[in-house]
């Protein structure tokens, strides 16, 4: 499994919570932490079981989430 | 704490044809992520100098601020008659419409079927949330029968106010148009699904190919009063069942 990581843009995130719907390994839940706007807002609660897969960003409707993976020595370069 | 290695490098960026502003988009709306779906299309098409994107009234009423290209502001439903204008005079344009189903549907309902009727070769976005968004969640031509909105407390009655709407399928009748399917957001292999067809529907622009239509079963979690998973299990188990996914026409 490669790993990965994510950045989310806290003040932007909405607390939608479509993203911790979507990662299928159980990375993502509600922080409890409140932005600016008063939204509860989602973080890596489980972060060693990241892929970098990218469906927490595909799926994200104020595309908050920036996701990095490592790249595989083998394969040469980006295995996105 | 999520932890970054020199090995990492980055899979996923916000476009370079989506504006770095904040969408007004309630929590969950599907809206910002159409907006997203579509700057990464005019990215990877490599259209970005030539787009015009024509915007509707609804809530998507400031579409033309989210993205990096050119933008103009078309009186309610006639986004159509708008970006016919447009490509007519100036063929090398990249032009589409942004459009929800009180928009395009409704008040618009004969130039978005004209335009598709002439075959104008322009790529209309159609946002079908099944209900007014915008002002607070009235009925729309495609809200569902026995569906909330406050123009119909008790549900939307056949008797009443008719069925649904499928705009797609009357357009699909005529002989024009190249591009005309159904799509739809609620789970990862159908947002890639609907990236796919807007892919293809620009793509089918570029060729000169002629019109094309996306429509996407989107939501509207505050007017449905459902959070946002709540209302993507609704659109996977109700709306489908009413509004067909796939492809209708395809003569590209
Ligand atoms: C000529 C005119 N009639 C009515 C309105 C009021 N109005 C604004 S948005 C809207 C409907 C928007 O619904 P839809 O196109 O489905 O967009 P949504 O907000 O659901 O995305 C209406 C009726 C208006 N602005 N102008
Ligand atoms: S990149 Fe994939 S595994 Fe990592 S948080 Fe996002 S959805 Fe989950
Ligand atoms: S999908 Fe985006 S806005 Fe919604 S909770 Fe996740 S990061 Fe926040
Ligand atoms: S009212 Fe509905 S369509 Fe409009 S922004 Fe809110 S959720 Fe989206
Ligand atoms: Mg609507």
């Amino acid at each position: 499994m490669p790993k990965g990581m994510i950045l989310i843009d806290k003040e932007r995130c909405k607390g939608c919570g479509l993203c911790i719907d979507a990662c299928p390994q159980h990375v993502l839940s509600y922080s409890g932490e409140y932005n600016q706007k008063g939204y509860n807002v989602t973080w890596m609660e489980d972060p060693d079981r990241c892929t970098g897969c990218a469906f927490c960003t595909l799926t994200c409707p104020d595309v908050t989430i920036e996701v990095y993976r490592e790249i595989s020595p083998g394969r040469g370069g980006n295995n996105a | 704490m999520p932890v970054m290695t020199q090995k990492m490098t980055k899979v996923f960026e916000r476009p370079r044809s989506l504006a770095d502003i904040e969408f007004t988009y309630c929590p969950g709306c599907h809206h910002g992520l159409i907006t997203r779906i579509i700057a990464q299309v005019i990215d990877e098409l490599g259209i970005q100098e030539r787009t015009v994107v024509v915007g509707p009234v609804g809530c998507s009423v400031f579409v033309y601020q989210w993205f990096r290209c050119d933008g103009i502001q078309s009186a309610h439903g006639r986004a159509c008659a708008v970006a016919t204008g447009i490509k007519r005079v100036n063929p090398d344009l990249i032009v589409f419409t942004y459009q929800g189903d009180g928009d395009l549907a409704a008040i618009g309902t004969a130039e978005s079927i004209h335009a598709a009727n002439r075959g104008e070769n322009i790529t209309v976005i159609f946002i079908n949330n099944q209900i007014y968004g915008m002002t607070g969640g009235q009925m729309a031509p495609t809200t569902l029968i026995g569906q909330w909105a406050t123009s119909c407390p008790d549900g939307r009655d056949a008797g009443l106010a008719g069925y649904p709407i499928r705009f797609s399928e009357m357009v699909a009748q005529l002989d024009a148009p190249v591009y005309v399917t159904r799509q739809s957001l609620y789970d990862q292999k159908r947002i890639m699904a609907t990236s796919r067809a807007i892919k293809k529907a620009f793509q089918y622009q570029v060729e000169c190919k002629g019109y094309s239509l996306v429509e996407i079963l989107a939501n509207c979690p505050t007017s449905w009063h459902m959070t946002p998973t709540q209302a993507n299990k609704h659109i996977a188990d109700v709306v489908t069942s009413v509004f067909p996914l796939g492809d209708l026409v395809d003569r590209g």
